[in-house]
């Protein structure tokens, strides 16, 4: 031991001088590189490309699965292909009610089945050749005879039976049967003199070649995996050029870092996935120069009970416990959860509480219950109600089932949400109290139990288009699986033929009042049977710095939200702050700098190590 | 004189006096063997990576759709381009058929080739993993023959706490907490490096270079303070198994300057263990290191397989545990090759 303390003691006599050099080197270093990087940060941007470009840059945490418009999915894709390409119709930013697109006007025949569209003259691709209805119907007929080009949007063709176009202005849909969603085909219209080239749909990703042609308000101009989209105003765009030059969607994979890239000044925007969370929009609230937008959402956030799984053949499957068949249960289940307490406590007041199947943003779909139809927070009239239903308790208070056992539910929840294990936590309670234990079953993935039906509730959450016709349409007799085997299009089992007959009728309803009365009525027979608890409808919570963009339009505009809207409102309207210091990532100027330093001094470290080097092998022997 | 004192001696004198010929004629049949047991290695990785993944249940098709109207006839399209309409054992002939000949099949969520998402991706985690690679085995290596040699001085004990402090600390936290005082900047500290990504997407040429080497110090950085303590600690005690040995007391007889005795006779005789860590950690560096890539953005391997996992794409994940077990495998397997030459008894 003492010897090798002696070693140790020995050798720092001639060595400090080297010490203190690393050290005085490594200060050096950092002070060079804080000093030169420093300055450039709070520097205008508009570094590359041309000086001075207005560019908005928006943090996002989805990756993009594909940039063909046939196969696109996720929102961040779709979004990009709503600002590069032209759809048929577009929603109006006030409040959602369809306005002109690709399309200038539209009208259906006598019989309904005959739809024929306007296009307009005066949208122009980005290589300079007109958009003309035979893109359009180039688009859709593709979509309708290649399986991979219907991957993405297929949906909107399946009724379709034939599309023409008689003239360049002129495009003439005929379906197999009447469709109310004929002005929300949401579906990106591309140049047939462009995609006509493509061999394979289902593997064209359309990434390589850049500028890509497009009509919309943005062209894409560059993109890398993971890393970048990069969009440019289009100066011709029909309905006006943007006010930003440039347009980046930057990905940011962890929402700390993306907020801390909006409190940096990297990025104009955060929008979160799907939001920001309580504590985010908290920290940043007090912050100058930034603005967090609080709005009404688009999602529901539910409670879904299992109606008793079974197939289009009639088999049933799963194991649902059968007390939840009785309407009185289930009805006394929801009139014992506190829907006010969820909104405060779990979304920290950041939702708005619910009823109706489609949130209130969707003002004229819209569905409230009347007073007397109304299950309102009532524990003890819940409890009336299961024991008229039979199901009393026992000298313990817990409430028994038919077969005489203790009522227990099992309920699916998303173990990366910590929403579903809050409101799990309360509905214990909750439920407790009248005698029913619950069991959560938090699981990463919820989908295998939930098709083979075996759960007894779960919690369920969609986003809902202007058209509601998707979600209504997953609550259809037609959504079953053919087989137990099968996956079908159901969201949760639900078959009810009152239902189904209000579904066909909104759908062959080409008059807006009048479908968006039965859309009501649909609800109303949802929340009737309760099979479905609406609980919440979640904000949408995002962050924008007003020193980078000072207005923006928010969807709809009264109070409404900016990421994913439908229609390409925000980022075609935003206006660039008059300080003109739009985001741009990096800097170069300051960035060559403080490299340079760095180098420069790594350099001299290294020649320093080899003299040292030269001089103890002189040493040797 | 310790008992390990004198095993160092033992172990020494055969290095020095190793009969040359006789293990010079056993190296082939032991490279022989270290080969094949790889090749096997790898075989049982694909029948693994093909059967492991497809424990995780759920079904990709209803996963890949999920959220957006679909018909039940275009499901029926999605399984058959797929393959899942196949049985199992007929996509697992499938598929060791096209692994061998380099196709490892298409991911469901980008609509491209496995083998294209990979080498997309493969760069930017060597670029990012190698360099902090570079740094801690050197940091760590250099700080850990410091230790050893003055073993219980204020140093080692400093730079021993230091290193198992920053091992423990979990490195998505110390990442975040870079950005924050490095990145946003906390007064007096101005920001200096950027929150995430790996180039600002706009520079070219030399520019480019070093915008990328801006993005790469926060991430860098992190992946060295909570990876140098490992290389330290495993140099520090093989050194230390050396230290009390005689033929360090000759060497200083003979009257060598202490950081010659150092360099040229104790740290090539602790190598070993030191040489085996760097091995093991340059396979792990074709994995990446998942959560640094997640919390700077980075777009390596790490935030594809995190990806793939979600879905579950299953030909991306098999794809990518693949490529990340190949790696550890072919790296063993070179360490493997290279201790006879580091010491002769290996392998005779």
């Amino acid at each position: 031991m003492n010897r090798h303390d002696q070693h140790g003691s020995g050798r720092t006599a001639h060595r400090p001088w080297r010490t203190r050099l690393l050290a005085a080197a490594g200060a050096g270093a950092l002070l060079l590189a804080s000093g030169a990087v420093a300055p450039s940060v709070a520097a205008k941007e508009g570094d590359g490309g041309d000086a001075g470009d207005k560019v908005l840059t928006v943090a996002v945490a989805q990756s993009v699965d594909s940039l063909s418009p046939f196969l696109a999915v996720r929102l961040l894709s779709t979004s990009i292909h709503r600002l590069t390409y032209e759809y048929l119709t577009n929603y109006d930013a006030k409040d959602n009610h369809v306005i002109p697109g690709l399309a200038t006007e539209w009208k259906s025949s006598p019989d309904k089945l005959t739809w024929t569209y306007t296009i307009r003259s005066d949208s122009k691709w980005s290589d300079g050749e007109q958009a003309t209805a035979e893109d359009a119907a180039w688009t859709f007929n593709t979509m309708m005879t290649d399986p991979g080009a219907a991957t993405a949007n297929g949906s909107f063709v399946g009724n379709f039976a034939k599309v023409t176009a008689p003239s360049p202005t002129q495009l003439v849909i005929r379906l197999k049967k009447p469709q109310a969603t004929m002005t929300a085909l949401d579906v990106p219209i591309v140049p047939k003199h462009v995609w006509e080239k493509v061999d394979d749909f289902s593997k064209f990703n359309n990434d390589k070649d850049f500028p890509v042609v497009g009509n919309g308000p943005f062209v894409l101009t560059d993109y890398k995996p993971d890393s970048y989209v990069r969009l440019k105003a289009n100066k011709d765009f029909w309905r006006g050029a943007p006010k930003f030059d440039e347009l980046v969607f930057r990905y940011y994979k962890d929402q700390d870092a993306a907020v801390a890239a909006l409190r940096k000044g990297e990025v104009s925007f955060v929008a979160g996935s799907p939001s920001l969370t309580p504590a985010q929009a908290d920290s940043l609230k007090g912050e100058e120069n930034i603005r967090v937008n609080d709005a009404p959402g688009r999602r529901f956030y539910a409670l879904a009970t299992n109606p008793g799984a079974r197939a289009k053949d009639g088999t049933e499957f799963g194991d649902g416990d059968p007390s939840l068949l009785d309407q009185r249960v289930r009805n006394a289940l929801f009139m014992a959860v506190d829907r006010k307490a969820i909104v405060d406590k779990v979304f920290q007041g950041h939702a708005v509480e619910g009823a109706g199947y489609i949130p209130p943003r969707f003002s004229s779909y819209f569905f409230e219950p009347s007073g007397e139809q109304e299950l309102a927070y009532d524990p003890a009239k819940a409890a009336q109600l299961l024991d008229e239903a039979g199901y009393r308790t026992d000298s313990d208070g817990k409430r028994l089932g038919k077969d005489g056992k203790p009522l227990d539910y099992r309920i699916l929840c998303h173990a990366t949400d910590p929403n579903d294990k809050a409101v799990g936590k309360y509905l214990q309670e909750w439920w407790g109290e009248l005698g029913i234990s619950v069991t959560l079953n938090c699981l990463d993935n919820v989908t295998d139990p939930w098709l083979a039906g075996k759960y007894d509730l779960a919690f369920d959450g969609w986003s809902v288009n202007p058209d509601p016709d998707f979600v209504l349409s997953i609550h259809t007799c037609a959504a079953l699986p053919a087989t137990p085997k099968d996956t079908g299009a159901t969201d949760n089992f639900i078959c009810d033929k009152k239902y189904d007959d209000l579904y066909a009728r909104q759908l062959g309803e080409y008059d807006a009042g009048k479908r968006a009365e039965i859309v009501k009525q649909m609800q109303s027979r949802l929340y009737d049977t309760g099979y479905m608890n609406v609980m919440a409808y979640p904000n949408a919570v995002e962050a924008y710095r007003t020193d980078q963009i000072e207005s923006i339009t928010t969807m709809p505009s009264a109070a409404g939200n900016i990421y994913g809207q439908d229609g390409y409102w925000s980022w075609w309207s935003a206006v660039p702050a008059d300080s003109g210091d739009s985001s741009g990532g990096g800097s170069s100027t300051g960035t060559v700098i403080g490299i340079a330093a760095g180098v420069v001094v790594l350099v001299g470290l290294g020649v320093l190590f080899a003299v040292r080097r030269r001089a103890s092998a002189d040493d040797r022997e | 004189m310790s008992s390990a004192t004198g095993s160092a001696v033992e172990k020494r004198a055969p290095a020095a006096a190793a009969p040359r010929e006789r293990a010079r004629s056993a190296y082939p049949r032991y490279v022989a063997g270290k080969l094949a047991g790889a090749a096997v290695s790898l075989f049982a990785v694909l029948v693994t990576s093909f059967f492991l993944f497809r424990l995780i249940p759920g079904d990709p098709v209803k996963f890949m759709t999920g959220g957006r109207p679909v018909s039940a006839e275009q499901l029926a399209v999605y399984k058959e381009e797929f393959g899942l309409d196949l049985p199992l054992w007929e996509q697992f002939t499938d598929y060791c058929g096209k692994a061998l000949s380099g196709d490892l099949g298409t991911s469901y969520q980008f609509h491209a080739p496995v083998v294209d998402k990979i080498t997309e991706a493969l760069p930017n985690t060597l670029l990012l993993t190698g360099t902090a690679f570079v740094l801690y085995t050197a940091l760590g290596a250099f700080l850990g023959t410091r230790s050893a040699w003055r073993h219980g001085g204020l140093g080692d004990r400093l730079n021993t706490g230091l290193a198992l402090t920053l091992y423990s600390i979990p490195s998505f936290w110390l990442g975040l907490l870079l950005i924050i005082v490095l990145s946003v900047g906390v007064d007096p500290i101005p920001g200096l490096f950027p929150t995430g990504g790996m180039e600002s997407g706009r520079e070219e040429g030399l520019a480019h270079v070093l915008d990328v080497a801006h993005h790469l110090v926060l991430p860098v950085v992190t992946l060295v303070a909570v990876e140098y303590g490992q290389t330290l600690l495993v140099t520090r005690s093989a050194l230390l198994d050396e230290m009390g040995s005689d033929y360090l007391t000759t060497a200083r007889a003979k009257g060598l300057r202490d950081d010659l005795v150092r360099r040229r006779h104790a740290v090539p005789n602790a190598l070993l263990p030191t040489v085996t860590l760097v091995f093991v950690n340059l396979g792990r560096t074709v994995a990446g290191v998942i959560l640094v890539e997640t919390v700077f953005s980075w777009p390596g391997l790490g935030g594809l397989f995190y990806q793939a996992l979600s879905v579950p794409d299953l030909p991306l994940v098999q794809g990518l545990f693949f490529v990340f077990a190949a790696a550890v495998i072919l790296m063993n397997t070179l360490a493997d090759l290279l201790y006879p030459m580091l010491d002769p008894r290996v392998g005779r």
